[in-house]
C-alpha cells in the first residue's frame, strides 16, 4: 500500500500527461525517425561514408522548403548550381563568362544574340537537353510574377533555330544585364514543366527535381538537405571535371556558435557563417583555413553602404553627406568590430574584383577619407554650425539635427558598427543615434522611406559594376523602394549614364571605364550612398577530411568556397571539383 | 462530479476561444509586413515585378481583405483543420511544418519534465529526513535552480560535446544517417537526444527537490503530524501522510511548468541545434509568419489546456478533499 501510494501518483500523472500531449497535436505525429519527404525511397547506403561526404552550413536557416530553381532566393541549397544549371558560369578571377550548358554565345548583330549549346547533354530522367528547353526557360519570364519578368521589356523573341542553337532578338540590347542573365537563370526541362501554371512555376515545391546538374537531391530533413553525385553527369566527359564529394550534406544550423562547435569537432567541412574571432582559429593549430591566412582572411562578396535618406533634411544636402562620409572611422570598425575580417571599402565602393574600373584620378580629387577636422570644416563651410554650444551642429535654419541609424536587431557586427559610426560622427559634431528594430520592421521602414540612415549590403559581386550603379541611381523613385536606391536619390544624368553603361558591350572595357569614370565622379561629388567596408565571402574550411581548399597561396584554387545561393555559378561549383580527400 | 467537470470544460472552452483570438491578433499588430519581407527576400530589382508579386501574395494570404473578414476566414479555416501556408517556409502548409517538428519537442520535453518531477520529489522527500543528504542535496539543488539555463546548456554542449567529444553538438540524428527503423539509427537518435534532455532535466531537478524538501519538513512539523506522533504512530506512517500532503502543491507546480516547457525548449533547441517547435516559433516571429505563429501557439494553447485538465482530474484522484468539496457543492 505504501509503495503503491507513492508510486501511483507520478505514474498516473505520467501516463495521463503522455497521452495528453500526444493528443494535443492536431495532426497525428509521425515517429521522429520516419524519413521525411519523398526522397527516402532512393536506394542508398544508410550511413554516408565520411571520406566521401562534404558537410556544409551557412546558407539555410530553416527546414528546406522547395526545390524550385525559379525561387533563386529560398530554394534548398544546391537547387540552382548543383541540380539545375545555367547557360554560363562567371569566372570572377578572370572576369569573363565561362560557357557551361552553352558551348558559346555571340552577338551576331547589335540586337541578336546566338547561343550554341553543347551536344550530348541529358536531363537526369534521360531526356535530351535541347534549344527548346532554353527557349522555354527564358519564356517563363513572360509571366508577371516571375523575378526576371523585366527581361521581356527589352527582349523581343526567342527562336530555337535547331536543337543546338538558340537565337535571342532584342528590342534594345542591354549587354551588361544580358550577361548577368546568362549566368543567373536556371534552365528547366520543358517536358516536365510545360503544363505548369503561373502559380506552380512561382510557388511550386518541385519535388523530385529533374535537372542537368552534377547532383541530385537524395533526401531532406528538418535541418538538412542531402545531395548525391550523378555519375552520369555530362560535364564529366565534356568539361573533364568532376565534383569530388559523392555526397553533400548541407545543414541548417540555428546559430553561428553551433557552426563553430561543429567545425571544431570536425563534423563540418565548410562553414559560410560569419564567425567573429575566426582569425585566432586560423592562426592557431585547429585545422581551419580561410582564403588568406592573414587579414582580411576572406574574399570580398559585397559592399556595406551607409544609406542616407536624401528626401529628408539635412541628408538632402550633398555637402552634409560628404561631411558625414569624412566623419566615419571605418578603420576602427574594421579593426575592433570585425577583428580585420573585412577590409575598408574604396571611396567608390567598387569591390576589389572591379579594381580596373576605379578611376584613380577621380578618387584622388573627389574621394574622401576619415578626417574629423575635414568633416568639421565641411560642415562649417556648408552652414551647419553649433549654435547652442552642445558640441553638435544644427541645421541651417537652427533646428536640431538628431539622426537615427537603423540596423537589424541581432546583427551584432552591424550593431557594433552603428555604435562606432555614431561615436565618430559625434566627434565631428553630428548627432546620430543607433537603433535596432526587428528585421521586418526595418524592411518596412526602408521600403517606405521612413528612416534617416541605414546600413545595407544587398548587392553582391557580379559580372559588372553596372549592378552597383543600378543600385545607386535607379529611377524613377517610387512610393516604395524595394531593392534599389533606398536613398531615393534622383539624378537624371546619372541614371542616363547607367543606362548608357548597359548599352556598352561587356568586352569593351575601355568604353565601360569611360562611363563608369563619369558615374564615379557623380557618386563621389554627391555621395547618394557612402561605402563603408567590403563584407567577406565568409568561408572557413576544415582540412581534416578534404584538402586543396581555395587559398591565395601557391597553386590552390582561386575560386570562392561557397554554398550560398547564386554563388555556385561564380566559382562555388568549380571549387567542389578541385577538392581532394585529405587522406590521399 | 458532473457539474464540476461541466464547469471546468466551460472555462476551458472560453479560455481556448480567447487565447486563439489573442493569438490571431498579436502577429497582426506586430510591426512589419510579412509580404514585404517575403518579396524583399526575393531581391527583385524591377518595381513592376515587385508590385506584381506583392499583389499576388497579398491575395494568396488574404491580407487584402478587411480585418473582420480575415478573422472570420481564420475561424472557418481552423474548424476545417486548415492552418494555412507558412510564409517563412513558403509554400509548406503549417500543419506539415508543425507535424515534422512536434515529435522532437515532445520526446525531449515530456520525459525531462516528468522525470525531473519524479526524481526531484523523491530526492527532496528523502533529503528531508537524512541530515547528511540534506546538507549535500540542498546546496546542489540551489545551485542547479539558480543556474541560468542558457549558461548550463552552453556549458554542457561545450564540455561534453566539443571538449570531451562524448556527445554530438547538433542535429536530431547524425548528418550521415538515413532515418530507418534500425538499432543503429535508434541509438544514434538517443545519442543526440541525451544532452538536450540532460540539460532540461538537471535545471528542473533542483527546483522540485528543494520544493519537496521544504514541504515535507513543513508537513512533519504540522499539528496533525505532532498529534499522530503523540499517539505513538510509527514515523513511517506519519511520513506517508506528510508526503501525500506535500505532493499536492508539487502537482500544481507541474501543471504550471507544462505551460512554460515549450519556451524552455526554445533555448535548448537553439543551443543544441536540435529540431523542434521552439526554433520554429522564434523564426516565425522573426519573419512575421502569422500562420506559423498561429499554428504553433494554437498547439501550445491546446497542450496547456489539456495538461491542466488532466491535472484537474488527477487532483480528484489524489486529493480526497476535492471530492468532498464537490459533494459539498452539490448538497
Amino acid at each position: 500500500m505504501r509503495i503503491r501510494a507513492r508510486l501511483m501518483i507520478p505514474l498516473v500523472a505520467a501516463s495521463l500527461l503522455a497521452s495528453a500531449c500526444t493528443s494535443g497535436g492536431s495532426t497525428p505525429s509521425p515517429a521522429a525517425s520516419q524519413p521525411q519527404g519523398g526522397q527516402g525511397a532512393v536506394a542508398d547506403p544508410g550511413q554516408l561514408p565520411r571520406n566521401e561526404t562534404l558537410y556544409t552550413t551557412g546558407t539555410q536557416w530553416g527546414p528546406p522548403v522547395n526545390f524550385n530553381p525559379i525561387r533563386e532566393w529560398d530554394s534548398a541549397v544546391g537547387t540552382k548550381g548543383l541540380v539545375y544549371e545555367t547557360l554560363f558560369h562567371y569566372d570572377t578571377v578572370n572576369a569573363q563568362l565561362k560557357p557551361w550548358l552553352a558551348a558559346g554565345g555571340s552577338w551576331t548583330d547589335d540586337t541578336t544574340y546566338e547561343i550554341k549549346l553543347r551536344p550530348g547533354i541529358t536531363w537526369s530522367d534521360g531526356q535530351p537537353f535541347t534549344a527548346e528547353d532554353v527557349k522555354f526557360s527564358y519564356e517563363l519570364g513572360k509571366m508577371e510574377t516571375i523575378p526576371y519578368h523585366d527581361l521581356w521589356n527589352w527582349l523581343e523573341s526567342i527562336e530555337a533555330v535547331d536543337d543546338q542553337t538558340v537565337r535571342f532578338s532584342f528590342s534594345q540590347a542591354n549587354y551588361q544585364q544580358w550577361d548577368f542573365n546568362l549566368y543567373s537563370r536556371s534552365i528547366v526541362p520543358q517536358h516536365v514543366w510545360k503544363d505548369r501554371s503561373e502559380k506552380e512555376v512561382l510557388d511550386g515545391v518541385n519535388e523530385n527535381p529533374v535537372g542537368t546538374g552534377a547532383y541530385k537531391i537524395l533526401r531532406k530533413g528538418q535541418d538538412r538537405v542531402v545531395l548525391q553525385r550523378r555519375d552520369d553527369w555530362w560535364g564529366k566527359t565534356v568539361l573533364n571535371m568532376e565534383p569530388k564529394p559523392r555526397y553533400i550534406v548541407d545543414i541548417a544550423t540555428p546559430s553561428n556558435e553551433v557552426a563553430m562547435g561543429m567545425l571544431l569537432q570536425r563534423q563540418l567541412d565548410l562553414s559560410n557563417n560569419f564567425l567573429p574571432g575566426v582569425a585566432n582559429l586560423v592562426q592557431g593549430n585547429f585545422g581551419l583555413t580561410t582564403y588568406y591566412n592573414e587579414p582580411p582572411y576572406m574574399l570580398s562578396a559585397n559592399t556595406a553602404w551607409l544609406v542616407p535618406n536624401t528626401t529628408r533634411k539635412p541628408m538632402d544636402d550633398a555637402a552634409f553627406r560628404k561631411a558625414l562620409a569624412h566623419s566615419i572611422n571605418v578603420k576602427q570598425i574594421v579593426e575592433s568590430v570585425y577583428g580585420n575580417l573585412v577590409r575598408a571599402a574604396s571611396p567608390t565602393g567598387l569591390l576589389p574584383q572591379w579594381e580596373k574600373f576605379v578611376d584613380q584620378d577621380v578618387v584622388s580629387s573627389a574621394g574622401f577619407t576619415f578626417d574629423t577636422a575635414k568633416a568639421k570644416q565641411l560642415l562649417a563651410d556648408a552652414g551647419y554650425r553649433d549654435r547652442d554650444g552642445d558640441g553638435l551642429v544644427e541645421n541651417k535654419d537652427g533646428s536640431k539635427i538628431d539622426l537615427t541609424l537603423i540596423v537589424p536587431s541581432g546583427w551584432t557586427d552591424w550593431m557594433e558598427s552603428a555604435r562606432s559610426i555614431s561615436a565618430s560622427a559625434k566627434d565631428a559634431g553630428i548627432s546620430i543615434t543607433p537603433e535596432f528594430p526587428d528585421f521586418n520592421a526595418l524592411v518596412e521602414q526602408r521600403t517606405e522611406g521612413d528612416f534617416d540612415l541605414l546600413i545595407n549590403n544587398e548587392r553582391q559581386l557580379s559580372n559588372s559594376p553596372y549592378t552597383y550603379y543600378e543600385y545607386m541611381f535607379q529611377m524613377p523613385v517610387l512610393e516604395q523602394q524595394n531593392t534599389v536606391n533606398f536613398a531615393r536619390y534622383e539624378n537624371e544624368r546619372a541614371w542616363d549614364l547607367v543606362r548608357d553603361l548597359d548599352q556598352v558591350k561587356t568586352d569593351d572595357v575601355a568604353g565601360m571605364q569611360e562611363i563608369i569614370s563619369q558615374l564615379q565622379r557623380i557618386h563621389l561629388d554627391d555621395l547618394p550612398v557612402i561605402p563603408l567596408w567590403y563584407n567577406g565571402l565568409w568561408a572557413q574550411h576544415s582540412t581534416s577530411v578534404w584538402k586543396n581548399w581555395p587559398s591565395s597561396q601557391g597553386s590552390a584554387p582561386k575560386t570562392g568556397a561557397v554554398m550560398w545561393r547564386n554563388w555556385f555559378e561564380l566559382g562555388g561549383f568549380e571549387t567542389l571539383t578541385q577538392l581532394q580527400p585529405a587522406g590521399s | 462530479m458532473r457539474r464540476y467537470f461541466r464547469r471546468k470544460l466551460l472555462v476551458y472552452g472560453l479560455t481556448f476561444f480567447v487565447a486563439v483570438t489573442v493569438n490571431w491578433m498579436i502577429p497582426r499588430f506586430m510591426p512589419g509586413d510579412p509580404v514585404a519581407s517575403m518579396v524583399a527576400r526575393a531581391n527583385v530589382a524591377q518595381p513592376q515585378a515587385v508590385a506584381a508579386m506583392r499583389a499576388y501574395y497579398n491575395d494568396l494570404f488574404g491580407f487584402d481583405e478587411p480585418l473582420v473578414q480575415q478573422y472570420l476566414n481564420f475561424w472557418g479555416a481552423l474548424l476545417r483543420g486548415d492552418f494555412g501556408l507558412s510564409i517563412w517556409l513558403f509554400p509548406t502548409p503549417v500543419g506539415t511544418v508543425i507535424a515534422d517538428a512536434v515529435p522532437y519537442t515532445l520526446a525531449l520535453v515530456v520525459p525531462s519534465v516528468l522525470l525531473s518531477w519524479v526524481v526531484g520529489n523523491w530526492f527532496g522527500a528523502y533529503a528531508a529526513r537524512r541530515r547528511a543528504l540534506d546538507n549535500t542535496v540542498l546546496p546542489v539543488g540551489y545551485i542547479l535552480t539558480a543556474t541560468p539555463y542558457m549558461w548550463l546548456a552552453v556549458l554542457l554542449a561545450w564540455g561534453l560535446g566539443v571538449v570531451a567529444g562524448v556527445f554530438p553538438v547538433a542535429g536530431g540524428y547524425s548528418f550521415s544517417l538515413q532515418p530507418t527503423w534500425s538499432w543503429a539509427f535508434l541509438l544514434d537518435l538517443l545519442h543526440h537526444w541525451a544532452l538536450p534532455f540532460l540539460s532540461l532535466f538537471l535545471v528542473a531537478l533542483g527546483g522540485w527537490a528543494i520544493g519537496m524538501r521544504n514541504m515535507i519538513i513543513y508537513e512533519l512539523e504540522s499539528d496533525y503530524a505532532n498529534y499522530l506522533s503523540a499517539l505513538g504512530a510509527p514515523s513511517r506512517l506519519i511520513r506517508r501522510y506528510a508526503f501525500r500532503n506535500a505532493v499536492l502543491p508539487q502537482i500544481t507546480g507541474l501543471a504550471l511548468q507544462l505551460g512554460t516547457i515549450v519556451a524552455g525548449a526554445l533555448v535548448t533547441e537553439i543551443v543544441f541545434a536540435y529540431p523542434g517547435l521552439g526554433s520554429l516559433i522564434l523564426a516565425a516571429i522573426q519573419n512575421s509568419d502569422f500562420f506559423l505563429l498561429q499554428g504553433t501557439f494554437l498547439f501550445i494553447v491546446l497542450g496547456v489546456l489539456i495538461a491542466n485538465f488532466i491535472i484537474d482530474v488527477v487532483y480528484v484522484v489524489v486529493d480526497p478533499r476535492t471530492r468532498a468539496g464537490m459533494a459539498g457543492a452539490q448538497a
